[in-house]
């Protein structure tokens, strides 16, 4: 049930962006739900929102690193750090933005997307043959030697007709991922 | 006290004391094994990886257990609102000035006969500890008054025997308070400042308390020699621990601290519901001072309460302390109607150790690795 309240609009610089301890208006959802795209329903939104308030503590309008990290779940995962690094001073629209990658109206391209982003730290539209093996290391840690993840990458990019220089764009990924049953999905929970 | 502040990254003495998370996590992830020769595809598709961290940022099980849910207001009505208003007036100004005179005759009840108790009977310990624990009690139970407490104990009372320990879930400081009020015990407790540190020095102390101190992790092994001196003792009165090291907020339950299991005696369990229809009892000690905390139990219409003594437990043949901990939490979990969560309630005050992520890391290179001998 959304609670009339003191109506901030989005746009206002002081806006719930910033003064997380107002209420959603029908307003702000619409907007959200415009920015991301229709990838959440009305109802979704408003979770968000209630998540959002409970992870933004000191409620400045932004979710701090720090205040990630409180989550288990999430700290112990191997790429939490690149998704910090994303994640990184998202308001509240841009939050739901980011999290739209995972729901199940997106499609596959958005999805794929994401992935790609993820990759290109640099954000120059290129994933580098260092830029993978970076995320391999964050995947498998101490427990593969730096050389012999070299040569795994370097063997499954040759075979996929790569090489070690290859710089690859997104429509690369697409290719690669395009036909595989990809699924990257997650539940809001709604009340 | 509890602050949230920052955290501190776990070091590995803290870990002594806990059980092995891995056997509680959800093994690996729900995504069956990939099978076939590795390709490309499968090193860039690192979508399981980042659906367990966006589910995570979505909703966990660990913030869930610290939630206090914001009761649903009645008042949004025409005709409701006057009576909620009234309501306000009677808890503010006629229940509680009431509860706080109630408070107070019991304070001087207690004060004017434990200090003399306490300093004339110094010859005679049998007698002043017998007069103490009643006092003690008595104190107890005016605390409950004061909040118009409506505690329904069922089960066989404690005795006071050796080789014994309660445990109990622990949803806030009043748990206590509750559980003292029936039985005089000793308790270890995490020392507090200001008026509460002050009531920890002096009186529970004649009841035999065990002082701790979260962030000190040399601390814990001193800490369980005084818990198993205490329970080897005859006279000591029974020990009362909260396993969970933490308050949850009455709908869940955290991890047990293997401490009080492994002390080589039985274990009686208690399980605390709390009834939300007045008062959500959980002290969020994130979001307010036990003051306040006490003030707004203070201003409700009533706390009101199950509390359930279980069946005493011992340590099966060939169970390790930590299955046992798990057990007895599993009684406690059902008996009051709590979910179970496989987090250790002290991930509040620290980060997860490193060896969790290890553990994942290490799943998925010996994956990896295994197809890459596929043809």
């Amino acid at each position: 049930m959304i609670r009339p309240a003191q109506s901030l609009s989005l746009t206002h610089p002081l806006a719930i962006m910033g003064n997380t301890s107002s209420m959603l208006t029908q307003y702000d959802i619409e907007e959200v739900q415009e920015h991301c795209k229709h990838a959440f329903s009305q109802q979704e939104i408003v979770s968000l929102y209630q998540r959002f308030c409970q992870l933004d503590r000191n409620g400045g309008g932004f979710i701090l690193t720090d205040e990630f990290l409180t989550v288990p779940e999430f700290a112990v995962n191997p790429l939490s750090q690149r998704l910090l690094r994303m994640l990184n001073s998202l308001n509240f629209k841009e939050f739901v933005a980011f999290l739209s990658a995972f729901s199940p109206r997106v499609p596959l391209q958005q999805k794929i997307e994401f992935i790609f982003k993820l990759y290109d730290s640099d954000n120059n539209g290129k994933v580098t043959f260092h830029d993978m093996l970076d995320v391999l290391r964050d995947l498998t840690g101490q427990f593969i030697s730096e050389q012999q993840r070299e040569q795994v990458l370097t063997r499954v990019l040759e075979e996929a007709g790569y090489t070690k220089d290859s710089m690859l764009v997104l429509s690369d990924f697409v290719k690669i991922l395009g036909s595989s049953d990809l699924k990257m999905e997650v539940e809001v929970p709604v009340d | 006290m509890d602050t949230a502040g920052m955290l501190k990254p776990s070091s590995s003495e803290l870990d002594l004391d806990r059980p092995n998370i891995e056997d509680y996590l959800p093994s690996g992830s729900s995504i069956n094994e990939p099978r076939g020769k590795l390709r490309l595809r499968d090193l860039l598709d690192i979508s399981p990886t980042l659906t367990e961290a966006a589910g995570a940022i979505v909703d966990d099980t660990f913030t869930r257990c610290f939630k206090s849910n914001s009761p649903e207001p009645w008042n949004w009505n025409v005709y409701l609102f006057p009576l909620w208003c009234f309501g306000v007036l009677v808890r503010y100004f006629i229940l509680f000035p009431a509860r706080v005179i109630v408070l107070t005759l019991g304070w001087i009840i207690f004060l004017s006969t434990f200090i003399p108790v306490h300093s004339l009977l110094k010859g005679h310990d049998k007698l002043r500890k017998k007069l103490e624990r009643v006092l003690v009690e008595l104190m107890c139970s005016f605390f409950v008054a004061s909040w118009t407490g409506v505690v329904r104990y069922h089960g066989p009372r404690p005795s006071i025997r050796p080789k014994q320990v309660y445990v109990a879930n622990h949803t806030s400081m009043i748990d206590f308070i509750i559980l003292e009020q029936m039985t005089a015990f000793a308790v270890i407790m995490q020392k507090h400042p200001g008026w509460v540190g002050l009531l920890q020095s002096t009186i529970l102390e004649s009841v035999g308390c065990i002082w701790f101190n979260r962030s000190e992790a040399k601390d814990r092994e001193i800490v369980a020699k005084k818990l198993r001196d205490h329970v080897q003792g005859a006279d000591n009165n029974p020990l009362l621990i909260f396993p969970e090291g933490t308050c949850v907020n009455n709908h869940y339950t955290v991890m047990f601290k293997k401490g009080a299991f492994e002390l080589d005696c039985t274990v009686c369990p208690i399980a605390i519901k709390y009834n939300k229809i007045f008062v959500d009892a959980f002290w969020n000690s994130r979001k307010q001072s036990f003051t306040m905390h006490l003030l707004q139990l203070m201003t409700s219409w009533a706390v009101v309460c199950d509390v359930w003594y279980l069946e005493p437990q011992t340590l099966k043949p060939g169970e390790t302390p930590i299955e046992f901990a798990e057990r007895v939490r599993d009684m406690i979990s059902v008996r009051a109607g709590l979910k179970k969560v496989p987090w250790d309630g002290y991930l509040k005050y620290a980060r997860p150790s490193p060896k969790h992520r290890e553990k994942k890391q290490q799943s998925f290179a010996e994956s990896m690795l295994r197809r890459l001998e596929e043809k």
